[in-house]
């Protein structure tokens, strides 16, 4: 970490006197230090507190757990404690079929919400990217101003409109289309509307940036050789645009697994999503260690998503250079 | 070269914003509804933003969220701002792998584990679940929300600016201030205020991060759309709104000025 930043710091005033320059370079080391270590601290290191606390046994107490693996009664100690370590939780997962079935279908919609939002954001980022030049900041500026609007109130807009004597149903009603109201509310149907409707943005940015991007006259020369339109969309447009694709269907999928507030909204009390367990074996049940475990699992789950996230962004920071 | 602008690409760009501000008008509009019954229009009445304004719990709660947004934005702003500096130009450093790692972990991370974690954090050394604690956890998952937006401006930043000044002799601290901060000053902004409006939003984490005493505004309204939709909370939703319509609307005004300015002064500069 020091190497870099000292020369870095050192080079430009190589005539300064010593202490100027240690001073210099302590300074530019900050730079890296302090966020490098907040995020140790907060975001690292809670997940080995998670990771040791779903190995502990609840307890009725206040925190709700037994402690283990403290180095409160020295190495001799935390070793007796780690052959007491118990996995008690994890096969309490395992035994039980509703956490696996939640764990599943957190993925199964998830997976569909996400292919959903592919299907609406792309024509809407294609659209935005033939745009006329002028106009593209202001399109650009209305996909996001509603990410500044909270996710909770957009989320609650939706009950409004969905639930049975909700405005949809006010208007198909009134215009004929329908005579029994349509059960949307408390479905997965008004899941999936929840999800693409709030990572909407998160779709189309990506997607829109790769497209934007995209040189038009190659699909003007696959024309002319008589490639017909659709055909040059899905060997030219659509592979260029691949980037964006899958930035975009991670940056929905990842957070739309674990997503608490949509099903817990939308969903209805029968929707299972492990989001919403957990907050459950949390918040109702007290169960501190099973929630710790739940969330370990649900994070192994999206590590791969998570690894796929990364390196397309490495990639595209490495393009950009 | 300026491709065509199909009826299909209109069509599908109305519809796509159709389909995003649908939704927030129709909230916004409902809120001025004289009926109790949040869907039933019963004339126009904004008698519900009175009874929001006497609601005491509600607006203890706005009190709190405007506190930890300002207080957590500002501080992420800070720290989000290095971590976007480190990441561009320190390209070799130990442990750069796991620091870009847990600066993007957090824009993806389900927020029922970053919640958890944290709480179990707060937890573990002692502290007291409350309005410090609410503050960290804001502070933690919104700076790297600015990293990312610091960075992109940092990245297409032109270094030769740096060097001409430190040519000039003009020392590294003092060409970050007087060079490199003000260019990337917009996005500095802009990463303020997507802090702010993201601290000011959350439920999860605050859920689990606050104690007592501390409960957030979007905790105050969960709560009760699971009694059920009413206008009052229609209206609070709607102000929210406004706050945020407003702060954004400022502050591209006042980044257009400035891009003016700029623009005005590259002339002059080139007329000599």
């Amino acid at each position: 970490m020091t190497d870099a930043a000292l020369s870095v710091s050192a080079a430009p005033d190589a005539r300064s006197s010593l202490p100027v320059r240690a001073l210099r370079a302590v300074a530019s080391r900050l730079v890296i230090i302090v966020p490098y270590a907040w995020l140790l601290v907060f975001f690292l290191i809670p997940f080995v507190i998670v990771f040791k606390i779903s190995l502990s046994q609840t307890a009725i107490a206040m925190p709700p757990y037994t402690p283990v693996l403290g180095f409160g009664e020295g190495i001799g100690g935390f070793w007796s404690q780690l052959k007491e370590l118990s996995f008690e939780n994890y096969l309490w997962l395992t035994d039980d079929p509703l956490y696996f079935n939640a764990y599943l279908s957190s993925v199964w919609i998830a997976g569909i919400s996400t292919i959903l939002a592919l299907a609406v954001g792309y024509p809407i980022a294609y659209g935005m990217a033939r745009a006329p030049t002028a106009l593209r900041p202001t399109l650009l500026m209305l996909v996001i101003l509603p990410f500044w609007t909270s996710f909770l109130i957009r989320v609650y807009a939706w009950i409004g409109i969905l639930k049975p004597e909700g405005l949809l149903n006010q208007l198909l009603l009134s215009t004929g289309i329908i005579h029994q109201p349509l059960v949307i509310l408390n479905t997965h149907t008004a899941i999936f509307i929840g999800i693409v409707y709030s990572y909407l943005p998160f779709m189309i940015l990506p997607l829109y940036s790769s497209l934007e991007k995209m040189d038009y006259s190659l699909i003007e020369a696959a024309q002319d050789l008589g490639c017909p339109p659709t055909s040059a969309f899905w060997k030219i447009t659509f592979p260029l645009s691949l980037p964006g694709v899958i930035a975009g269907c991670m940056l929905v999928f990842i957070p739309a697994v674990g997503e608490f507030v949509i099903p817990d909204l939308l969903g209805g009390s029968q929707t299972l999503m492990i989001g919403r367990t957990l907050w459950n074996e949390f918040f109702a049940n007290r169960d501190w260690p099973v929630s710790s475990a739940v969330a370990v699992i649900l994070l192994l789950l999206l590590i791969v998503p998570i690894m796929i996230f990364q390196s397309a962004q490495a990639r595209a920071q490495e393009q950009s250079k | 070269m300026n491709p065509t602008w199909s009826r299909f690409n209109i069509t599908s760009v109305v519809l796509g914003f159709a389909f995003l501000y649908l939704p927030i008008v129709l909230l916004i509009i409902f809120s001025f509804n004289e009926s109790k019954l949040v869907t039933v229009w019963g004339g126009f009445s904004t008698k519900w933003y009175g009874s929001l304004f006497r609601n005491q719990g509600l607006m203890d709660a706005a009190w709190v969220t405007l506190r930890v947004g300002v207080i957590s934005a500002s501080v992420a702003t800070v720290f989000g701002t290095l971590a976007a500096l480190a990441l561009t130009r320190y390209t070799r450093f130990r442990g750069r792998v796991l620091f870009s790692g847990m600066v993007f972990a957090p824009l993806v991370m389900p927020e029922v584990i970053t919640g958890l974690s944290l709480l179990l954090l707060f937890v573990a050394v002692g502290l007291d679940r409350g309005f410090l604690t609410v503050t960290l956890a804001h502070i933690t998952f919104t700076m790297c929300f600015v990293a990312v937006v610091v960075q992109a401006r940092l990245m297409s930043f032109d270094r030769s600016l740096e060097e001409a000044a430190m040519d000039l002799g003009a020392p590294p601290v003092k060409t970050f201030f007087q060079v490199t901060l003000p260019v990337i000053a917009p996005a500095i902004v802009s990463g303020w205020m997507l802090a702010f409006t993201l601290s000011l939003d959350d439920l999860v984490i605050a859920s689990f991060a606050s104690g007592p005493g501390a409960t957030t505004l979007p905790m105050k309204i969960y709560s009760q759309v699971r009694l059920g939709v009413t206008p009052e909370i229609n209206a609070a939703c709607t102000l929210m709104i406004a706050v945020v319509a407003v702060g954004v609307i400022a502050a591209s005004i006042v980044n257009k000025r400035r891009e003016f300015q700029r623009q005005r002064d590259e002339q002059a500069a080139q007329r000599g």
